[in-house]
């Protein structure tokens, strides 16, 4: 088990490395200039020289990268150019806010997911299966930005329940932070919980037909703990591989979601700082996001391994 | 063995199953009857889709409904018929007073459980044991199967064992319970020859040891003149011949028989022996639209006019031991002595 916790954080290495030198060979194609951009209307060539200088911003792409790779090694990632402060500062302050959105949003997709599946499993062909079918569709093809407008339209507006954005701390008070990451939880995790419902479907189905569900019901085992015992466990490697790439998602930050509620999350730190030519910030974060899609895979590796006890030899 | 005075263990009347498809209903078991008593081993032998592991499944409610659909008949097991229990008291005779051997040790066990958990799970349902109580006796009965060193395997994986080993997991699970019928559907059929060999003598002994009525369901002809005390030929979901097993492989009174039977290689004799193997021309009808009359008609180089629109029934055979019992309108060894005689 370590041999192998080990040769996944040595292959981490390499591909952190790869996304890190994408992203910023990519941002060099951005149209603009990060000088100009910064001195606004009164272009004083002096002060574009001394922004350049400082930056390193007439060095070949080669050393520019390596300036950077450098002082990520030594845990600097940088400093913002507009907001003048060290990206990992801001990073550790949007951080938790969009940790704690994909959490709530994971957590509304597996509930509502996962159960609905498995229904729809059991109930092949029946009316349930047609529901949840129906429902599945339903939330795969209404986009996340107009439900969200929708919830907002109906519970902030009409009938004045919940705040229409906005955040608040959960360590300034619990029932206002969840108020205002409910709507947004929801939207998101209903988009994912279509996709999880079908692949809890499909997974579902397979392992039903197998035939040790066969000889679990040979045995006399009641249906709900063939159901839960004997099928829903080989079958959750697929449920939690999407799991794992889902949040993975959530937490790169959901741009168009964080934008209607305004929650200050990862997706609009990005938007922000791709808008203003902010590559250290758009760099830091984007590694930071790598990093935590390894971890993920990482965990969902592990966590499949200990529902299938054949994995864990690899 | 068979004691035709005694109430039988299990009677089953003119079961029919049917699945329903796009292409139309497939009948695949056609009014099949035949009872088994006490302590007595049934070989049942037909080709795939002949409906032999279909209609056990369906008469402990074990095949998908739908498609699949029990289009008539009875099932009678200790009196009670089967067809008319409810799923919660079929699921007590599931596992406890009928025990279950399946074709692939290798997909008929859970891969995600311990051999244990696998064990214990009818100990808690049909005895009621405590998990204690339940881990003892799952150690006992690998130890009845003969699996080495039990204790240390039983919180070991299937993957963990060999195949051959799994069948004997699995035959511990269907007898866990100390079952009136065993029932081994192709239990030996994905092993290689010599572990077949182990299995078929591992149930003979625990037979003798246990005396439980077993219904062993292959097309392996060489395993039930091993095991049987009855074999019973299906094709096309029909019983075609049935009757003690000494007299079925001496004195076949089906074409159908005599075919699987000549299809059998012959490792006895020298030169004699090294004939040519048969083979059945034709294949098995479909089961959408069956012929109006025998089943194995079309292909059958004995059949006669009548045989092609009219079923024969499952009678005594005239001349052959008793209960030797044979569907056909022609008299093969007549068929055949004339034959010989050309």
């Amino acid at each position: 088990m370590l041999r192998f916790l080990a040769r996944r954080l040595a292959l981490a290495i390499p591909t952190l490395i790869l996304a890190s030198m994408i992203i910023f060979a990519l941002q060099q194609l951005l149209p603009g200039d990060v000088a100009t951009a910064l001195t606004g209307e009164e272009r004083d060539p002096q002060v574009i020289a001394f922004i350049r200088e400082k930056y390193h911003l007439d060095e070949p792409l080669p050393v520019r990268y390596a300036y950077w790779a450098g002082g990520v090694l030594r845990g600097d990632l940088g400093e913002s150019i507009r907001l003048q402060k060290p990206v990992s500062e801001l990073i550790v302050e949007k951080l938790p806010v969009t940790l704690e959105l994909a959490c709530l949003a994971m957590l509304v997709a597996l509930a509502i997911g996962v159960p609905m599946g498995v229904l729809s499993a059991v109930k092949r062909g029946q009316a349930a299966d047609t529901i949840a079918n129906g429902i599945a569709l339903w939330g795969l093809s209404v986009p996340n930005f107009w439900l969200g407008i929708l919830l907002i339209l109906l519970f902030s507006v009409e009938l004045g329940w919940l705040p229409a954005s906005g955040y608040v701390s959960p360590f300034e008070s619990m029932s206002d932070n969840l108020a205002a990451m409910v709507m947004p939880a929801f939207v998101l995790g209903n988009a994912i919980a279509a996709v999880m419902m079908r692949h809890t479907r499909a997974a579902m189905l397979g392992v039903l037909g197998s035939d040790y569900v066969r000889t679990a019901r040979a045995k006399g085992v009641s249906p709900l703990r063939v159901t839960l015992r004997h099928a829903l466990p080989n079958a959750a490697i697929p449920i939690i591989t999407l799991g794992a790439l889902e949040f993975g998602q959530l937490l790169s930050g959901a741009v168009l979601t964080e934008q209607v509620f305004s929650v200050p999350g990862f997706g609009k730190l990005m938007v922000d700082a791709v808008f203003n030519r902010d590559f250290a910030t758009v760099q830091g974060v984007v590694i930071c996001t790598a990093a935590t899609y390894i971890a993920l895979n990482l965990a969902a590796d592990l966590l499949s391994a200990a529902v299938n006890p054949k994995l864990r030899r690899a | 063995m068979t004691a035709p005075m005694t109430k039988p263990l299990l009677d089953v009347r003119d079961l029919a199953v049917a699945f329903d498809t796009d292409g139309g209903a497939v009948h695949a078991v056609n009014g099949v009857s035949y009872t088994l008593h006490e302590g007595e081993t049934l070989g049942i032998v037909g080709e795939s889709g002949s409906g032999k592991s279909v209609h056990v499944l369906a008469m402990l409610g074990l095949i998908p409904r739908p498609p699949g659909r029990i289009t008539g008949g009875q099932v009678l097991f200790e009196g009670r018929d089967l067809l008319a229990l409810k799923e919660r008291e079929l699921r007590k005779v599931r596992g406890g007073a009928i025990g279950f051997v399946f074709q692939d040790p290798m997909s008929s066990l859970n891969p995600g459980m311990t051999v244990a958990a696998q064990i214990i799970e009818p100990l808690r349902i049909h005895l009621g044991l405590d998990a204690r109580a339940a881990r003892v006796r799952a150690k006992e009965l690998l130890d009845l199967v003969r699996i080495p060193n039990a204790g240390a395997r039983l919180d070991q994986y299937p993957h963990e064992f060999s195949g051959g080993q799994r069948q004997r997991v699995m035959i511990a699970i269907g007898l866990s319970c100390r079952p009136k019928l065993l029932i081994a559907d192709e239990a030996t059929t994905a092993l290689d020859v010599t572990v077949q060999a182990e299995i078929v003598g591992l149930v003979q002994e625990l037979k003798r040891e246990l005396g439980m009525a077993i219904i062993w369901i292959t097309h392996d002809l060489g395993v039930v003149a091993g095991i049987s005390d009855t074999v019973q030929v299906m094709y096309a979901g029909r019983i075609l011949e049935r009757g003690p097993v000494d007299d079925i492989f001496s004195d076949p009174r089906n074409a159908y028989t005599l075919g699987l039977l000549r299809s059998l290689p012959d490792l006895s004799g020298g030169r004699a022996g090294r004939r040519r193997l048969h083979q059945i021309e034709g294949a098995p009808p479909d089961m959408r639209h069956l012929p109006p009359g025998d089943p194995f008609a079309p292909r059958n180089a004995y059949a006669t006019p009548r045989c092609r629109t009219e079923m024969p029934p499952l009678a005594q055979a005239p001349g052959a031991a008793p209960g030797h019992l044979v569907a056909a309108w022609y008299d093969l060894p007549q068929l055949l002595s004339r034959e010989a005689a050309r």
